[in-house]
């Protein structure tokens, strides 16, 4: 069942030169149009199936609030429909409209009653909306006096008080507590498994790949790409580089996996391998092994400065490790073309057992964003098996003691 | 007009919504004061007080038609045109920034934007009735109480909302887009009740005004109060022709521009 459909969605904002040139735009009754229309989404074309999670990603500007604010129904679209199967919550902005003099109670009230509840049912989820919040006896005190952090904690209580069919997140639940977050999205996660569809607006790469079956990639309020969350998270890293409006290549590697990459190509990379301690190349770690990741690059035309990194990606696309030559204060510079790269980076394999990914980057500065020249996602796959050590489970082997006692 | 029954019936599902906003509009008015709910009487008597005394008792003005023989007619007359004006005026000038007002609620929370106007209509009404009751008790205590004619009250009453807010929605919406609208209105305000016979009786103003007079949409109620309480008659109704059809109008044009404009409003906001 489709639970939202999205078709030929538009949204464009008036924009006049003056102010009087609006009145005109009101009073003469031809068809002559007195303004601008700026738009902000065009042509957005997609389906969320119900019970499915999807995400939706693009750099600030690119359309995703207008977008959950249409879907939302708060604002109209100006061209193309969206249609909706179910109960629809939005937690587009929390707190909204608490009034400082009122208690927490009276508050959490008037919220409900704004999502359409009667007084009966509001009474009947009171209890369990104070459980969740757990703010206390404060919840009886002027919201005035409350830290953000509660009145963020009474607010997302109300709002998710009832499961929804659909439900519209904003960045907004990444205030609070760490306590809280985990909590927050533990409910959202116990929504999604009885079948609440979710759409969830966010940065966080680890909130996208952790919840979403799918994302969906904006920019300049155009669907660039749908699709895998790993995926259309890495196009999107290679996006935020890609403001020169130099070129995004994806490519499929021989195992089958898509590559993205990007860059000016001042200098590009030319080969990234691994290697045992024997200098063999390999694409087998165990758990443990001293490892060498070696990569070579040239340079194509001079740069001032030049910092390499390496990344390693469990299968999740969350980085397990990362450095470059910036934090470690090994920046090259005044590099003449021609000139030839080689970093090493010799480690102990201390990881669980399965696949890893390296994503390496060339680049000025901190990180890749201020200027990249090359950016390759998943330049090389490789899978770490654990024979030397017990089993254990994580992402990561920690050197350690264990201790047990008993009397 | 289905879209009209639709918003009727979201409306009649967010009562509870309503009436909870009308209780916290009014107790946030009085939650942080000492004499709470005395401060809607106090403004609306000193008023009464200031013109009764300033018109009738230091400039002794002669108030034909208003002298029934008795030391309250004065009042009664003052109160019948005044307290009813404030309420029209509370309306519309609150209706003029109400969108603006509650654009982030508009702006983030869906819901139907049709409850705003009338938890202001009912918040004002709140008001109205705890002044106007008091003004009733007086009448009662006086030995002025005008019998069943007072149910005559109603439809004016029903006529003056009407005005109110078919008025106070198209300001309100106008406002958004033209914030000239609000400021001229203002001092427009101040205009009509000069030009309206509340604190003085219409027959002072020169014989070749008079029928100037009923273009004034609100001539026809504020008459019809004053006879009713006052001269204790049944009001003429045919005075209230021209206020209802200009407020059906109103009504109309402020609905058509509303849900011509609602959204593009938000994207104003």
């Amino acid at each position: 069942m489709t639970a939202i459909s999205v078709k030929g969605l538009g949204k464009a904002y008036k924009q006049y030169n003056n102010r009087w040139l609006r009145l005109l735009d009101w009073l003469s009754p031809g068809s002559k149009q007195w303004h601008r229309l700026n738009w902000v989404l065009q042509d957005l074309e997609f389906e969320v199936q119900a019970g499915e999670a999807l995400g939706i990603i693009g750099v600030n500007g690119a359309g995703k609030s207008t977008l959950l604010k249409i879907i939302t129904g708060t604002t109209q679209a100006t061209t193309g429909q969206v249609q909706l199967q179910g109960r629809v919550a939005a937690l587009l902005e929390l707190g909204m409209g608490f009034h400082p003099d009122f208690t927490g109670r009276q508050n959490a009230m008037m919220a409900a009653q704004l999502q359409g509840l009667s007084a009966q049912e509001i009474q009947q989820l009171m209890p369990s909306i104070e459980a969740f919040a757990e703010i206390g006896p404060s919840i009886d005190a002027p919201v005035r006096i409350y830290s953000s952090g509660m009145q963020m904690r009474l607010a997302f209580s109300v709002a998710t008080a009832i499961r929804p069919d659909v439900l519209i997140v904003d960045e907004a639940l990444s205030v609070g507590d760490a306590y809280f977050q985990h909590k927050s999205f533990e409910r959202i996660r116990e929504f999604q498994k009885s079948g609440t569809t979710l759409l969830l607006v966010s940065h966080d790469k680890a909130a996208i790949q952790s919840i979403c079956n799918r994302a969906l990639l904006l920019s300049h309020g155009r669907k660039v790409m749908e699709g895998e969350p790993e995926h259309v998270m890495n196009h999107y890293n290679a996006l935020l580089s890609d403001r020169k409006g130099d070129s995004i290549q994806v490519s499929t590697t021989a195992a089958g996996h898509k590559s993205t990459q990007s860059g000016t190509g001042e200098v590009v990379i030319q080969q990234v391998q691994l290697f045992k301690q024997n200098s063999e190349a390999t694409e087998t770690l165990l758990t443990g092994e001293m490892a060498r990741l070696q990569l070579l690059a040239q340079v194509m035309s001079p740069v001032a400065e030049l910092v390499v990194g390496v990344m390693i990606k469990d299968r999740l696309g969350q980085v397990v490790f990362g450095v470059n030559t910036f934090h470690s204060q090994q920046v090259l510079t005044e590099l003449r073309a021609e000139e030839k790269i080689e970093l090493n980076l010799e480690f102990e394999a201390n990881l669980g057992p399965g696949h890893y990914s390296v994503t390496v980057a060339l680049h000025a500065g901190p990180d890749h964003v201020q200027s990249n020249y090359d950016w390759r996602d998943l330049a090389l796959v490789f899978e770490v098996v654990n024979v030397s050590k017990e089993e254990f489970v994580g992402v990561t082997w920690l050197p350690h003691t264990l201790r047990i006692q008993h009397e | 007009m289905t879209s009209m029954l639709q918003s009727l019936h979201q409306t009649w599902r967010y009562r509870g919504f309503v009436l909870g906003s009308v209780k916290r509009d009014f107790q946030a008015k009085y939650h942080q004061s000492l004499m709470g709910v005395l401060w809607t009487l106090i403004q609306p008597l000193a008023m009464i007080l200031v013109y009764t005394l300033v018109l009738s008792q230091v400039m002794k003005t002669k108030l034909p038609g208003v002298e029934t023989g008795n030391g309250y007619s004065y009042s009664i007359f003052l109160c019948a045109g005044l307290l009813t004006w404030g309420l029209f005026a509370e309306i519309v000038s609150k209706s003029q920034t109400l969108f603006i007002d509650n654009a982030n609620l508009l702006k983030k929370v869906n819901f139907p934007s049709a409850t705003l106007p009338l938890i202001l209509m009912l918040s004002a009404l709140v008001n109205f009735g705890i002044i106007f009751g008091l003004f009733l008790l007086f009448l009662i205590i006086s030995g002025q109480w005008p019998g069943w004619v007072i149910l005559c009250l109603l439809p004016v009453l029903a006529v003056q909302l009407m005005l109110s807010i078919g008025l106070g929605l198209v300001l309100g919406v106008l406002n958004v887009f033209f914030r000239d609208v609000g400021q001229f209105f203002t001092v427009f305000l101040q205009f009509w009740f000069w030009l309206t016979p509340i604190v003085y009786p219409a027959s002072v103003l020169p014989s070749y005004l008079q029928p100037y007079l009923f273009a004034n949409p609100f001539y026809g109620l504020t008459a019809s109060y004053q006879h009713i309480l006052l001269h204790q008659q049944w009001p003429e109704f045919a005075n209230l022709a021209w206020p209802l059809l200009f407020s059906v109008l109103l009504c109309f044009l402020g609905v058509h521009l509303f849900s011509r404009h609602a959204g593009e409003m938000v994207d104003e906001l």
